[in-house]
Formats: structure tokens, C-alpha cells, sequence
């Protein structure tokens, strides 16, 4: 019964008007954020962090305005990937495969809600996963090692086939091309700088967030401006927004997985919400019945990512708090959030200040409640901004995608390079290459090889000791699993020689 | 240019834009938010306004990138003459400009205001471990290199990373590429591949294992201070030990190199102020920093010696030629 005499205190100082309406405005702005993009949570709860101080509020309270913001803009990001193929955040990015094609099948408003329904779910339960395991949680942390990292990664990449692509061979060349770009920069291994040509702006490597925007908003971009709009992704329209609950119920269950699967990648600090998304999608298609069926418009390809990331936001917090090892990047400026109100995470957080942590626990249930009213029966809202005629959209997308660079690195070599990946993602396009995969090995290769390579160091060269925990071979066996049961299963069902193609996939 | 699209992109974002002023004083982080330079900023940046230094908030700025050496190209080229810039510094910046990481940028391209706080450097193992002082370490070093590792929050040739070959070096232990370290991405995830048992010991500053001390998760070997910390008084000294090694992760500020003589002279005093308020020793005590004010020309001199030292021992393990 301590949670509960906690959690009450918690609320206590965190359920009053004035935090009320600070959680509204929070989930408000935090949604417009997630929505635009190219302005992910991390840069929005930043540019935030100054205002809520030049506002005097008081520790609570920011904490409170900034985690309706955090929480805002993981709700937000999927309203552009289901609208525009754009993903507002990079998490969202695995939203787009059915989110999109749902919305020009005309269930734009079923993808919405059904994706706003998720995202509370996998948020919801990870707050309370939060608030009930924590202090356990933290022991799997100290349970990862270099290899096992390295194995999780792998498992990552070994059920991508043919992801956002009918094409193995096409989805396989997309991610080699992304594991390279993010191999440009500093290696940490031997602090030396690689395939950088001398340009001190490419030491830290490539942003993934220059090569979503790139790949993503710019390059749709280019592509309108050559259609003149027609087929474009910019401009999708949306009725009515109703709720077919019979839709909505068929995907619990898809909810529930997501959101085991993201609280769990949450937890591992450099894993991260970005994974999360991806492994819930992933494990839903492999075991759906139709895994086909995904990348063309499943309601399930659009529950299982949403609940994924959202339930990867609050196992993020697992970390952070618990040990101050941010696990993503918006923990990253909540932790900074929390040192500069004096407040210092670690494993002795929780006995030493626990009006802080559960004052946060009680402003994360309420900001999630506040976004599901406000992201399901309200969502036109959000829609309506991003539904303006094209002659103001393309350029504002464009300015968006500008400026949300500029003010994130400072450098005009990065919005160069965004153009570049504009370019890139145009042709990609053209030739039915899949972004998606390029984009996950930008976002997760630096993470992998630095992992092989510290394990490598450990264990003097020895390839073995990549297979030598519990953890790390039941990763691989996953790994092992999850690549060859495709072309087993494909045997099995009988699939059309020709994988019939959908129009999206022509645009 | 800057304030414009800040101010577009605050717009663009909320609907209430209250960022400060285009003439108030703005600090810039040059890494990201959560590290030791984002710290540095807000927390100066606090004081300076409590103490009534800076009439209105500083706006503190992250500029990430090449560990710094975005931010450092860009004060030296843009930025050259900006009386309201102050930039957060620590021993890291002086590390890579050492190491030449800074795409030839020198040290004597801004002026050093000074270094307010030092965050001694540790050496921790996990409370298992059978090392009992910084010597029995060393030792098992000495017998077989490949049998001890060390993780660290910085980059191999970063500062963490140094310290232990420093350490090593002045133990008698001179061949520093055998020495097996692993960078990770920050002190707390170091301490965490420690306490897993995947290395033998951390490396990184007092503040960032002061959590993990209390709750007894890692034992601290030495500290790398002068004397003993308050707050840590259990914690013996390398130097006491016999290692006479001496290695503070420092923080402080530096100012663009084409500000008046009058300005640099301001914004020592103002950071002597604030080295003198209380308010900054309830930080330092919070977060485990010892008092280290050095600030002026005093600093200057320092940096310069800080710098050749760096070099030596970079050259010594083969990091630059």
C-alpha cells in the first residue's frame, strides 16, 4: 500500500488547478510540436525549458508543463506520419507504413484514433509500470553488457526484411546505406575522425534528425512540386472523425504487446523509443497471420509502433531517474530539466526526494489523460493545422524543416546536408527503394558498432564472448528466429509469385 | 540572424513566445542538454541573475557538435566581438584543443575568464571487487594488462580516458596502449557496465558516482584532488597513496577574444561573484564539485600549462603525432 499512500501524495501536490491548466497547455503545445516536422519531443521540451523559468514555476510545475510536452509530442508525432508520410518525431517513423496508407484508403480518422487510443495505452500502462517496478527495473539494467547491447541491435536488423518495400534485396541495401552514414564522425573507439574529409561539422556524424527531415519532408517536397500535387502525400483530407469501436477492439490485445515490448526497449538506456517502435511492429507482424497485410494499411501496423513508443517514453524514465543514464534524447533534456532545479537522479532518488518523483509519476497520468481527450475527440484540431491549402502548406513545411534544423545544431552545413537527403529520398523514391531502413541504420548504427566494438575490447578479439551471456543468446536465437521464419512461413502460405502492389507504393 | 529564427521557430511552435530579449546575455552549452556544459550554463546562468548581476534570465543556447568545436569555430567566427556571450568551458575543452580536435582552432583564439569549481576525478570499482586501494589496482595493472578495464564516460583520449593512463604513469606503468578502456556515453552508464561486472573499473568525475557511493552500488579507490572532498571525507586521495596524481575536471567560461579589455574584466569579476555566493556552494556541495577558483590572468596561464601537459601525454600513448 505504499505506492498508493505515495502515489496520493503525488497528486497531492500535483493535481491543482493551476498544474491542471500548465498540463493542458503542455499537452497542447507538446502535440503541435510532435506534429511538425523536424521538431521532435527533445527540441520542443528544450525550447521549453527556458520559458517555464522566465514563467518563476516553481520544480512541480515545470516538471509538470514539460512532461505534458514530452508526453504531448510522442501523441503529436503520429498526426503528420498518418497525414503527410511525414513523421513528426523520429519514433514515428514506423507509424507511416500503415498509418499512411490507411489514411488514403479514407481511414485517416479510424488511424488517428485508433493511434491515439494506442498511444494511451502504451503510455498509461508505462507510467504505472514505472511506478510499480522501477526498483526492480533497474537491476536489468546493470544485466546488459556490450554484447548484449549488440545482440539486441541485431535482432533489430534481422527482422527488418522487407520492410516498407516488396523488395528484400531493396530494404536489405537501404539499411547498408544507412549503417554507413552513421558510421561518418568520431569513433569512440579510437577517438579518431572517419570518412569526415576534413569537415569538423561531420565529427559527430551525420543528425538522424537531418536525415528524417531530408528523407521525409523535403524529399515529398520535390515530389510535389513535380506532381503539382497530384498523388502527393501534402493535403490528405479527413472527414468526419468517427469511431469504429469494432476496429478499435480488434487491435487490444496488439496494444497490450506494443506496449511490453516498448516499456522493455524503454528501460535499456541507448535503445530508446525509436527501437521500441520498431521491435512492437515488428513482433506484430511476425506473428500475425496476415504479415502481408502490413505496410498496406493494417490497423495493427499502426497500434502496435504507437504503443510501442509511447510505452518506450515512460521506460525511458526507468533509467533516468533510477540511475541518471538518460535512455533517449528528450530524457536527455528532462534530466537537464531536473539538474538545473537542483535535483540530482540517481539510484537514491526515490528515498531521498520522493515528492519528486511522485509529484512526476502523478503529472505523467494526468497529462496522459489530458491527451487522449485532446488527441481523440479533439484531434481535428491538430489535423486542421496541418490540413491548410497547399500553396501555404509546401512552403511552411519547408520553412518548418529549415528552421526546426537551424534551431536544433546551429549550422547551415546541416541544412545543406538536408537538402541532400532531400535529393536522396526523391531519387530512393523514384527507384522504390524503402527510406525507412536507411533511416533506422542511421539511428541505431552508431549504437551497434560502438557496442561490438567495447565488447571487443573486453574480451581481447574474441567473437565468442559476443554469445557468452544468457541474454545475448536468447537474443540471437530471437534473431536467428526472426530472419528465417519469413521465408519459411512464405513457403508455407503460398504467397502470389508476384507481390501485388499497392498504389502508394508507385507514388 | 540567429534571434530571428529562434524567434520564428518559437512562434512557429507556441503560440507564447517569451524567450528573453535579443540584448539579454546568452551562454552557450556546447553540447547538448544534460551534459557537464549544459550544467555549467544554467547553473551560472541562474546565479548571475539571483545575485543581481544580469537583470534578466540567461538564455543559455546548446550548440552541440564535434565536442565543442562547433561552438568554439563558431564564437571565434561569428561571434568575435559579443560583449554578452560567455561560453561554458571545462577540462574537456582544453583536452581537444590539445589534441588538435578543434580542426586547428588554438586555444588563444577567445579569452579565459576562469574556472569556478572542479570536479575531482574519481577511480571506482564495484563493491565486490577485490581491490582495496588505488595500489592493489595498479598492481593487477602491472601484472597483466589485459585482465583489468576500465570504462569511462568519455571517448577514447578524452579525459577519463587520460586519467587513468596519468595515473598508470606516474605509478611507474608506462605502456599505455595495453591498457584496456571502453568510452561510453556519459559517467552513469559507465558505472553501470562496472556494477554488471563487464569491467573492472570506472573512471570519471566525483560528481557523477556521488548516487552511486551512497547507495553503496561501487567503492571509490581514490580521489583525484588535491585533499580530501568535503562530503567525501572517506574517500582517500591518489596523493596520499602515493600516486601523486592531481587531475580536476574543471568548470568555468570562456569569452570571444575581440571583447574589450573592460568586458573581460567584468565578466571576471561577475564570475568571482559568483564563486563567492552562496548559492554556488550549495551547488558544489549538491553536486560534488570542490571549490577551485581560478580566475583572470591566473587562468590564462593555466589553460597554457593545462594545454602542453595534454599534449605531452597524448603524444606519449600515440593519439596525435
Amino acid at each position: 500500500m505504499d505506492i498508493l499512500s505515495n502515489l496520493a501524495m503525488g497528486f497531492s501536490i500535483a493535481l491543482t488547478p493551476w498544474t491542471l491548466m500548465l498540463a493542458v497547455i503542455g499537452a497542447f503545445v507538446g502535440t503541435i510540436i510532435g506534429a511538425l516536422p523536424g521538431l521532435g519531443p527533445s527540441n520542443g521540451v528544450a525550447l521549453l525549458i527556458p520559458i517555464s523559468f522566465s514563467m518563476g514555476l516553481d520544480a512541480i510545475s515545470a516538471l509538470v508543463l514539460l512532461t505534458s510536452v514530452y508526453y504531448g509530442a510522442m501523441y503529436g508525432g503520429r498526426i503528420s506520419s498518418i497525414l503527410l508520410n511525414i513523421p513528426g518525431d523520429e519514433p514515428a517513423v514506423m507509424t507511416t507504413l500503415d498509418g499512411y496508407p490507411m489514411a488514403k484508403q479514407g481511414f485517416a480518422s479510424d488511424a488517428l484514433v485508433i493511434s491515439g487510443v494506442a498511444s494511451f495505452v502504451g503510455a498509461f500502462l508505462a507510467t504505472i509500470a514505472l511506478m510499480l517496478l522501477a526498483p526492480l527495473l533497474v537491476q536489468v539494467v546493470y544485466k546488459f553488457g556490450p554484447a548484449d547491447y549488440f545482440a539486441l541491435y541485431a535482432l533489430a536488423f534481422c527482422t527488418l526484411g522487407g520492410i516498407g518495400s516488396n523488395n528484400q534485396a531493396k530494404s536489405a541495401m537501404a539499411v547498408a546505406i544507412g549503417l554507413g552514414t552513421a558510421m561518418i564522425g568520431y569513433d569512440k573507439t579510437t577517438g579518431m575522425p572517419r570518412f569526415t574529409f576534413g569537415n569538423m561539422h561531420l565529427n559527430d556524424g551525420i543528425s538522424f534528425l537531418v536525415a528524417i527531415v531530408g528523407l521525409f519532408a523535403v524529399a515529398e517536397v520535390f515530389h510535389f512540386i513535380e506532381s503539382h500535387g497530384r498523388d502527393s502525400a501534402i493535403g490528405v483530407k479527413l472527414g468526419k472523425i468517427t469511431v469504429d469501436w469494432a476496429k478499435l477492439w480488434s487491435t487490444r490485445w496488439t496494444m497490450l504487446r506494443g506496449t511490453v515490448i516498448g516499456f522493455a526497449a524503454g528501460v535499456l538506456p541507448g535503445a530508446g523509443a525509436s527501437i521500441g517502435s520498431f521491435l512492437a511492429y515488428m513482433g506484430e507482424k511476425a506473428i500475425a497471420r496476415d504479415p502481408e497485410s502490413f505496410g498496406k494499411g493494417n490497423p495493427r501496423g499502426v497500434a502496435a509502433p504507437e504503443a510501442g513508443n509511447n510505452a518506450a517514453a515512460g521506460g525511458a524514465l526507468v533509467p533516468m531517474l533510477t540511475l541518471g543514464v538518460p535512455g533517449s534524447g528528450t530524457t536527455a533534456v528532462l534530466l537537464a530539466l531536473l539538474l538545473t532545479l537542483n535535483i540530482t537522479p540517481g539510484p537514491l532518488l526515490f528515498t531521498d526526494r520522493p515528492e519528486v518523483v511522485w509529484g512526476l509519476i502523478a503529472a505523467l497520468l494526468i497529462a496522459n489523460i489530458v491527451l487522449l481527450v485532446m488527441n481523440v475527440p479533439m484531434v481535428k484540431i491538430f489535423v486542421h493545422i496541418l490540413s491548410v491549402p497547399s500553396a501555404i502548406l509546401l512552403p511552411g513545411v519547408t520553412m518548418i524543416a529549415f528552421v526546426g534544423i537551424y534551431s536544433l545544431t546551429g549550422s547551415s552545413f546541416d541544412m545543406l546536408m538536408m537538402i541532400g537527403f532531400g535529393v536522396m529520398g526523391y531519387v530512393f523514391r523514384k527507384l522504390d527503394i524503402p527510406t525507412v531502413p536507411v533511416i533506422l541504420g542511421i539511428l541505431l548504427g552508431n549504437a551497434m558498432e560502438d557496442n561490438l566494438r567495447r565488447a571487443m575490447v573486453l574480451s581481447d578479439g574474441d567473437w565468442t564472448y559476443l554469445f557468452s551471456s544468457p541474454i545475448s543468446v536468447g537474443l540471437w536465437l530471437a534473431a536467428a528466429l526472426g530472419f528465417v521464419a519469413p521465408m519459411f512461413l512464405r513457403g508455407v502460405l503460398k504467397r502470389p509469385p508476384v507481390p501485388a502492389t499497392d498504389s502508394y507504393d508507385r507514388d | 540572424m540567429k534571434t530571428t529564427f529562434k524567434a520564428l521557430a518559437l512562434s512557429a511552435v507556441a503560440a507564447f513566445s517569451a524567450a528573453g530579449a535579443a540584448s539579454a546575455t546568452e551562454c552557450i552549452a556546447p553540447a547538448n542538454p544534460g551534459g557537464g556544459w549544459d550544467f555549467t550554463c544554467r547553473q551560472i546562468g541562474r546565479i548571475l541573475q539571483e545575485i543581481g548581476v544580469t537583470p534578466n534570465l540567461v538564455q543559455v543556447t546548446n550548440m552541440a557538435g564535434a565536442g565543442g568545436g562547433v561552438a568554439y569555430s563558431a564564437v571565434v567566427a561569428d561571434r568575435n566581438e559579443d560583449a554578452d556571450l560567455i561560453v561554458a568551458a571545462s577540462s574537456a575543452t582544453t583536452t581537444r584543443l590539445a589534441q588538435n580536435a578543434f580542426a586547428g582552432a588554438t586555444a588563444d583564439q577567445v579569452r579565459w575568464v576562469g574556472a569556478i569549481a572542479g570536479d575531482p576525478g574519481v577511480i571506482v570499482v564495484g563493491k565486490d571487487s577485490p581491490y582495496q586501494s588505488i595500489n592493489d589496482l595498479i598492481e593487477a595493472v602491472k601484472a597483466d594488462p589485459a585482465a583489468v578495464s576500465f570504462a569511462g564516460g568519455s571517448a577514447v583520449g578524452g579525459f577519463d580516458h587520460l586519467k587513468v593512463l596519468m595515473l598508470l604513469n606516474r605509478a611507474g606503468f608506462t605502456d599505455a596502449k595495453s591498457v584496456k578502456y571502453i568510452g561510453l556515453d556519459g559517467g552513469a552508464d559507465a558505472i553501470t557496465q562496472t556494477v554488471g561486472g563487464f569491467t573492472q573499473a570506472m573512471t570519471g568525475d566525483l560528481s557523477e558516482v556521488g548516487g552511486f557511493l551512497k547507495s553503496g552500488d561501487v567503492r571509490a579507490l581514490a580521489v583525484l584532488s588535491d585533499a580530501r572532498v568535503t562530503g567525501f571525507d572517506d574517500i582517500p586521495t591518489a596523493k596520499e597513496q602515493g600516486v601523486d596524481l592531481v587531475a580536476m575536471n574543471w568548470r568555468g567560461l570562456y569569452v570571444p577574444k575581440g571583447i574589450s579589455d573592460d568586458d573581460y574584466a567584468k565578466w571576471v569579476d561577475a564570475l568571482n561573484k559568483v564563486a563567492a555566493s552562496d548559492q554556488w556552494k550549495q551547488v558544489m556541495t549538491e553536486n560534488g564539485l570542490a571549490p577551485y577558483t581560478v580566475t583572470g590572468a591566473d587562468f590564462e596561464t593555466f589553460v597554457g600549462e593545462n594545454i602542453a601537459e595534454i599534449t605531452n601525454i597524448s603524444k606519449e600513448i600515440g593519439i596525435i603525432q
